[in-house]
C-alpha cells in the first residue's frame, strides 16, 4: 500500500491526536419549489448549523426521528450532497472547498454503507464486479490477477464465500447482500466509514450478525464509524458516544453510557422513554413521557428551540432564542437547553 | 369486560403459490384469542404471521388460499361464509389496520370520507350524519381540530395521523376484535409510543380484544397478555407474555431474545447472533425446521418434526425443552 499511501493529498498538520473528521457551522439546505415556473419558494432546513467532531477509532452514533437530518448530515460530510456552507475537515484538511481531483483521492479514505441492501447494489453486476469496480476507479489493483485476489479477499473479510464472485445480488439473501455493501465500503481500504441505517432493513435475526461483523472490522481496521439508525438500543450498544439529532440540529451530545443514563434534553428522554424495551415486567410499569404532536417541519423550524412545540418543560424563553450546545454536567456531555433535565 | 372465546383457529393451512411450486404459508396453525384479550404474534419475514391474519379476514392474495382447518369467530365457520357474509363481519365485527398507513388511503378521496365508508355501508348513516361520526371519532384517536382534518386529503396527514385515521376507521362500527399488522413499523419511535398508547387505551377502554402482529419483541412485552412465536409457518412457542419472555422454551424465541441490544443493559457485550438466514419455504429442511440454526440441536431434530407440546407454564415444539433440558443451562454448560 505504500504507492497508495504516497499519492494521497498531503496531511501535514494531521495526528491522530486530532479529530480524524471536524464539522463546523454544516448547512445543507434543499429547495421547495412550486407553480409553472418552479419558483423557490422556501428551503428544507435539513442539515442547519451542525458542530461534530469524530475521533480516530470511534463510533460516533447519530440518531433522531425521519427527516431530521441524519443522513443528510452523513452524506454532507461525504459531499455526495453538497453543503450550503460550513467547513468539513478530515485529518485536517477542508474538503467542501476542495477541487475535483484533489476530493477524488480523498475518497479513498471515506466509504458509506447504505440501509437498503435491495437497492444499493446494481442488480445487472456480478458481486464480483461490483467489488472490482471500486478497486478500479482507485487504480487499487495493478493486474488481473491482483484484483481477483483483492475480491476474494473482500469476500472473505465479510464471511462470504470467495467462490460467490459470478453470482448476482438477486441471488443473496437481505443479509448477504448487506455484508456484500460492506465489502464494498472496505474495498478502498477507507479510514472511516458512514454506516447510513445499515441494519434497518434486515430481519431481527439477521441484525445481531450484521452489528458483530461491523464490529469485527472496526477492530481489525482500525476504523471510525459514524453509525446513523433510529433504533437508539442498537446505537447504544455500537456506539462510544452519540449525538441527537433534531429538525436539523444536533441537540445533545455525550458519551453513550451517559446519554442513557442521564438524558439531558427533554427530547432525548422523551425518545429513550418511547423505546420499548423487551421485558414485559419492566416495560408494564414504565413511566412514560408520551410527546405529543408531530416533528415540526424543517422548511419552516420554530423560532427558539425547535422542540419546544413538544417539549413538556416549555417556556417562554424557549421561543425567543435558540439555546446553544453547551457542556452540562461533565467535560463531554452537551446538551442545547435551557432547562435541562436533571 | 366481555368474557368468553372469541375467535378459535384449528390446524389451519394457508398455501401460497410462488414462481417454484405451492408454499405452506401457514401450516398447521391452531390458537384462539378470548374477549378483550391483547395476543402478540411475533415472527420474522415470511414466517406466516401475516399470512395467519389474511387468512381470518380471508384477504388471502390471489395466488392464496386456506387448504386445511377451520376459523371459528363468535361460533360462526368463518371459512364456510359466502363474500357478503364475510364482508359484513369485515366491515363490523373484525377490524384490520395495516404496517403501511402511507398506502391504506385512497389519495384521491377526503379523508374523512373514507373513514366513514364502513358507517354508510354498514351502519346507512346518511352522509351528514356519518361525518359527525368522523369528527368524534377522530377526536376519540387523538386526531386535533377534528372537523378541519376530516376534511382534508390523505397528503396532508403525517404518517402517525393516517395510522390514526386508519383505527378510527377500523373503530368506526365498535367490533369486538382489532388486528394489527405491524402497526407502527413505518413509524418513528416517538409516534409508535402515541399509537401504542391509543391501542391499549382502546383495548381497555371498549375491551376490543386485539391481534398484534409485530417483529418487535418490546412492542410484544408492553402490550400483550399472551404471545405466539412464528417459523416457517408454525407455531413454535406459545405463552403468556411473562413466561416466555423470562424462559423461553423454543431455542428460536431464546435466540432472538439475546441477539438485540438492550436499552437497559449496561455493560456492551457481543450480541449472539443467530446464525444462518431465515428459512426459504420452497426448500424447507426435513424434521424441526430451525434446526439447521439451532445451537441446541440434537440428531432427532433433523429426522422428525416435533409437536406443539406444554414445557412448563408455555407450549414449544422442540425434542429438547420436551425432554426437560433447560436451555439457560444448556448454554452454560455447552
Amino acid at each position: 500500500m505504500a504507492e497508495v499511501a504516497a499519492s494521497r493529498p498531503a496531511a501535514a498538520q494531521w495526528t491522530p491526536a486530532q479529530p480524524l473528521v471536524e464539522v463546523r457551522g454544516l448547512r445543507t439546505w434543499f429547495p421547495v419549489r412550486s407553480g409553472v415556473v418552479s419558483r423557490v419558494v422556501g428551503h428544507v432546513h435539513a442539515v442547519d448549523g451542525v458542530d461534530l467532531t469524530i475521533h480516530q477509532g470511534e463510533t460516533l452514533g447519530l440518531v433522531g426521528e425521519s427527516g431530521c437530518g441524519k443522513s443528510t448530515l452523513g452524506r454532507s460530510i461525504l459531499r455526495l450532497v453538497e453543503p450550503m456552507s460550513g467547513e468539513v475537515y478530515f485529518k485536517g484538511q477542508e474538503l467542501l472547498r476542495m477541487k475535483p481531483g484533489q476530493m477524488r483521492r480523498m475518497r479513498r479514505e471515506m466509504a458509506i454503507i447504505f440501509q437498503d441492501p435491495f437497492a444499493s447494489l446494481d442488480p445487472r453486476q456480478s458481486v464480483g464486479a461490483i467489488l472490482a469496480e471500486a478497486l478500479e476507479i482507485h487504480h487499487l489493483a495493478a493486474t488481473a490477477k491482483a484484483k481477483k485476489e483483492r475480491v476474494a479477499e473482500l469476500l472473505n473479510l465479510v464471511g462470504l464465500s470467495p467462490n460467490f464472485t459470478a453470482r448476482y445480488p438477486h441471488e443473496f439473501s437481505g443479509g448477504q447482500r448487506q455484508r456484500i455493501g460492506i465489502a464494498r465500503a472496505l474495498a478502498v481500504n477507507p479510514s472511516f466509514i458512514v454506516c447510513d441505517e445499515p441494519i434497518s432493513a434486515l430481519d431481527v435475526s439477521i441484525q445481531a450478525q450484521i452489528i458483530n461483523l461491523l464490529e469485527r472490522l472496526q477492530e481489525q481496521f482500525h476504523l471510525t464509524y459514524l453509525f446513523i439508525a433510529h433504533d437508539l438500543s442498537v446505537v447504544k450498544h455500537i456506539s462510544d458516544r452519540i449525538a441527537v439529532m433534531y429538525v436539523g440540529k444536533v441537540v445533545e451530545m455525550s458519551p453513550a453510557r451517559d446519554l442513557y443514563k442521564s438524558p439531558k434534553h427533554p427530547y432525548t428522554g422523551s425518545l429513550l422513554s418511547a423505546i420499548p424495551i423487551p421485558d414485559p415486567v419492566l416495560e408494564k410499569k414504565r413511566e412514560r413521557i408520551i410527546m405529543t404532536g408531530d416533528v415540526a417541519s424543517p422548511v419552516d423550524p420554530p423560532s427558539g428551540c425547535r422542540f419546544r412545540t413538544r417539549c413538556f418543560k416549555a417556556r417562554p424563553r424557549c421561543a425567543e432564542s435558540e439555546p446553544p450546545l453547551e457542556t452540562v454536567n461533565l467535560g463531554a456531555h452537551q446538551a442545547a437547553c435551557y432547562f435541562p433535565l436533571d | 369486560m366481555p368474557h368468553g372465546r372469541l375467535l378459535e383457529l384449528t390446524g389451519v393451512e394457508t398455501q401460497l403459490r410462488v414462481k417454484d411450486g405451492t408454499v405452506r404459508a401457514v401450516d398447521g396453525v391452531s390458537f384462539s384469542v378470548d374477549a378483550g384479550e391483547t395476543l402478540g404474534i411475533v415472527g420474522e419475514s415470511g414466517s406466516g404471521k401475516s399470512m395467519t391474519a389474511l387468512s381470518i379476514m380471508r384477504l388471502l392474495p390471489r395466488s392464496g388460499a386456506i387448504a386445511a382447518g377451520s376459523i371459528k369467530f363468535k361460533g360462526r365457520e368463518l371459512t364456510e361464509l359466502s363474500e357478503d357474509e364475510m364482508e359484513a363481519i369485515r366491515g363490523t365485527e373484525i377490524a384490520m389496520i395495516f404496517q403501511d398507513p402511507m398506502t391504506s388511503l385512497n389519495p384521491v378521496f377526503r379523508t374523512g370520507w373514507q373513514v366513514a365508508e364502513p358507517l354508510r355501508i354498514h351502519r346507512h348513516e346518511d352522509r351528514r350524519r356519518a361525518e359527525q361520526s368522523v369528527v368524534s371519532l377522530f377526536t376519540q384517536v387523538g386526531i386535533p381540530d377534528a372537523a378541519r382534518r376530516a376534511a382534508q386529503f390523505p397528503h396532508m396527514f403525517s404518517g402517525g395521523m393516517r395510522q390514526r385515521a386508519m383505527i378510527a376507521m377500523g373503530l368506526s362500527t365498535g367490533p369486538s376484535l382489532l388486528i394489527a399488522d405491524e402497526p407502527t413499523t413505518a413509524l418513528d419511535v416517538t409516534i409508535q409510543a402515541q399509537i401504542l398508547e391509543l391501542l391499549r387505551g382502546l383495548n381497555r377502554d371498549h375491551g376490543t380484544a386485539t391481534i398484534l402482529i409485530t417483529h418487535n419483541l418490546g412492542v410484544v412485552a408492553g402490550m400483550c397478555d399472551r404471545v405466539i412465536v412464528m417459523y416457517a409457518g408454525r407455531i413454535v412457542e406459545e405463552g403468556r407474555t411473562e413466561d416466555v419472555f423470562a424462559h423461553p422454551e423454543h431455542p428460536y424465541t431464546w435466540s432472538l431474545l439475546r441477539s438485540i441490544p438492550r436499552l437497559d443493559v449496561e455493560e456492551h457485550e457481543e450480541l449472539r447472533a443467530i446464525e444462518g438466514s431465515p428459512p426459504n419455504m420452497t426448500k424447507l429442511p426435513a424434521g424441526c425446521k430451525f434446526h439447521p440454526r439451532c445451537p441446541f440441536v440434537i440428531p432427532r431434530c433433523a429426522q422428525e418434526e416435533p409437536e406443539l407440546r406444554p414445557v412448563r407454564e408455555q407450549l414449544a415444539r422442540c425434542w429438547v425443552t420436551q425432554q426437560g433440558t433447560s436451555l439457560d443451562s444448556a448454554a452454560a454448560h455447552g
